[in-house]
Formats: C-alpha cells, sequence, structure tokens
C-alpha cells in the first residue's frame, strides 16, 4: 500500500514534469535568458503555496497519515557549501537542461540518453563523497 | 480533454508541485530528489569504504519508488497526455537558439543536437552537466526539489544562499560558458 503511494506520488510529479515542460531543455535556456516567466511562475507558485502548507502545518500542529506529527528539520547553517555547491548544481542545471527530477521523467519519455546523465550525476555524487572533507563547507 | 494536451500553465504546474510537496510531508517524508542518486551510489556498493556513503539504503526504498513513478510519469506525459511535443518558447529565444545552430524546439521536447544526435561534443555535455548536477547537488545538500521548494517553503536561509547558488551558475553557463561552447 505505501508503495503504491509512493510510485503514484512519482507518477503524478513525473507527468506535472514533463507536461509544464520543466523537464524541457529549452525551457531551462529560456529562464536563464529571462525571456519568459513560465518558469519563474511554476517555481513562484510551487513556493508561495508550499510555505502556506508549511505555515498550517505548523500553525495546525497537523500529522502525518499515519499519526506522527510532523517535524522540520532546520537546515545546517553555513553559506560556503550552500554557494559553492550552488553554483557547481546550477552550472550543470543549464548545461544538462536537467534537474534530477527531469531525469528520470525524461527516460520514461523515450530520451535514453539521459541515462548517461544520470550515470554522470551518480559518479558526481560519487566523488563529492570521496572528497567530502577536503571541501570548504 | 484537449486542455490535458495541451502543455500545462504555471499557475497549474506550481500548483500540483505544492501538493507532492504537501502529501510528501502527509507521509511522514520530506520532498527531495536528489538525495537518490547517494542511494544508488551506496546500493551499487560503490561506496564501502567512504563514511558518507555508509548507510541503510533501504531506509530511503520510499525516494526511489518516487523516482521511478516520476520514469513512469514521464513515459504516459510524452506517450498518452501530449497531442504537440515541440516547446513554445519565446520568439526571441528560438531566434537566439538557431544561432548557435539548435533548431528543435518547434518539433521536439528537447534539441536532438544535443540528446539525439550523438557527437564527441554532445556526449561531453551530457556527462560534465550531469556530473555537476550531482557532484553540486550533493555539496548544496539538494537540489531544486530539496532547496528551491522544500527549503524556501519552509523559509530556510540556507535554501535561498542555494537558489542563488543556482541562478548564479546557470547565468555563468548561458552566459559566459554557452559563446565558448556553442
Amino acid at each position: 500500500m505505501k508503495n503504491s503511494i509512493y510510485l503514484s506520488i512519482g507518477i503524478f510529479f513525473g507527468i506535472t514534469m514533463y507536461k509544464s515542460e520543466a523537464a524541457s531543455w529549452f525551457r531551462i535556456y529560456e529562464m536563464f535568458n529571462f525571456q519568459a516567466f513560465h518558469m519563474y511562475g511554476i517555481i513562484g507558485v510551487a513556493v508561495v503555496v508550499g510555505i502556506i502548507m508549511v505555515q498550517l502545518i505548523k500553525k495546525f500542529q497537523l500529522k502525518s497519515f499515519y499519526g506522527v506529527p510532523i517535524t522540520f528539520n532546520d537546515k545546517e547553517k553555513s553559506v560556503k557549501r550552500y554557494l559553492f555547491g550552488g553554483i557547481i548544481f546550477g552550472l550543470g542545471w543549464a548545461l544538462a537542461g536537467a534537474c534530477p527530477g527531469p531525469m528520470f521523467t525524461l527516460v520514461g519519455a523515450g530520451f535514453y540518453s539521459l541515462l548517461i546523465v544520470i550515470a554522470s550525476a551518480t559518479f558526481g555524487t560519487y566523488v563529492y563523497g570521496k572528497i567530502k572533507n577536503k571541501l570548504p563547507h | 480533454m484537449s486542455l490535458i494536451l495541451e502543455p500545462w500553465p504555471w499557475y497549474v504546474s506550481g500548483f500540483l508541485i505544492s501538493v507532492v510537496m504537501f502529501v510528501l510531508l502527509m507521509m511522514g517524508d520530506q520532498f527531495g530528489v536528489s538525495s537518490n542518486l547517494r542511494t544508488l551510489c551506496t546500493m551499487c556498493g560503490i561506496g564501502k569504504k567512504t563514511t558518507f556513503f555508509q548507510f541503510d539504503w533501504r531506509a530511503e526504498k520510499w525516494n526511489l519508488l518516487v523516482a521511478l513513478g516520476m520514469v513512469i510519469g514521464g513515459f504516459i506525459g510524452a506517450n498518452f497526455l501530449s497531442s504537440n511535443v515541440g516547446v513554445s518558447i519565446s520568439p526571441t529565444t528560438v531566434e537566439q537558439l538557431q544561432e548557435i545552430g539548435i533548431t528543435s524546439s518547434d518539433s521536439h521536447f528537447l534539441p536532438t543536437e544535443l540528446f539525439e544526435t550523438f557527437t564527441l561534443k554532445s556526449i561531453v555535455i551530457l556527462i560534465v552537466g550531469g556530473f555537476l548536477v550531482g557532484f553540486g547537488a550533493r555539496y548544496a545538500g539538494g537540489c531544486t526539489s530539496g532547496h528551491a521548494i522544500s527549503g524556501l517553503s519552509n523559509l530556510q536561509l540556507p535554501s535561498l544562499i542555494a537558489v542563488i547558488g543556482f541562478f548564479i551558475g546557470g547565468l555563468v553557463m548561458i552566459h559566459l560558458l554557452f559563446p565558448l561552447i556553442f
């Protein structure tokens, strides 16, 4: 049961990524050129509605479907790791035109070359894990 | 039905993404796709000697199921819910892309020049792009879903810094490096 819910959430999200065109390299290129509002609208609405949802969860101390109180962990305070890591991520996002979610969606949509991107992203994660202690965080 | 077959407007899409985040919170989990890449490393056993990859990947199985669902969602979206595969980006963008030799936006979802016609250059672009995404996402502790959606929704300053980083990187790539690459 639980497994099928996760799978369904993924299917729903994958369809949304494809149908919103957020999974399209063209939309990412257009976004970084500030030539359309589309991507900013998507992220903007998701964040504004998201903020309201999180505030409501906190205000009404909502419990999960399984009766456990929903908690939020504050992210570790730092500037370096978020800024440096973010910049590296952004360079790749603009080059490949896909962030991790859309990579999976695009494989399903029939773009098998994204398997190269996923394999390479997994390798990038591996290299990060290997040299993590040598990087400023 | 024709409304579904058309590309979905930003306000519908943005709202649906926040619903995904909400349902995952209600399941007792956090929305974030890129941690799956770390889980994949551990599953493959390639990180046995590295503490960063020493965790029980079964605890993250739920997130892998979400990723698997995304593959299926992409299949459904592309094969059953779309009437036209082109992406209607702005005319200025189309012109600008033509100048660098990319002309497939009216008939394809991704530029065929990069994702279907394999040249040494296009393969290097896919490999380097993927590497930077995977490395950067873990360094920053999250990607677009974990920081831009989950983190900003919870008003996390670190996530705002990460998102600013995403944009610095993206702008540098498109405006400074693309002219050298293409």
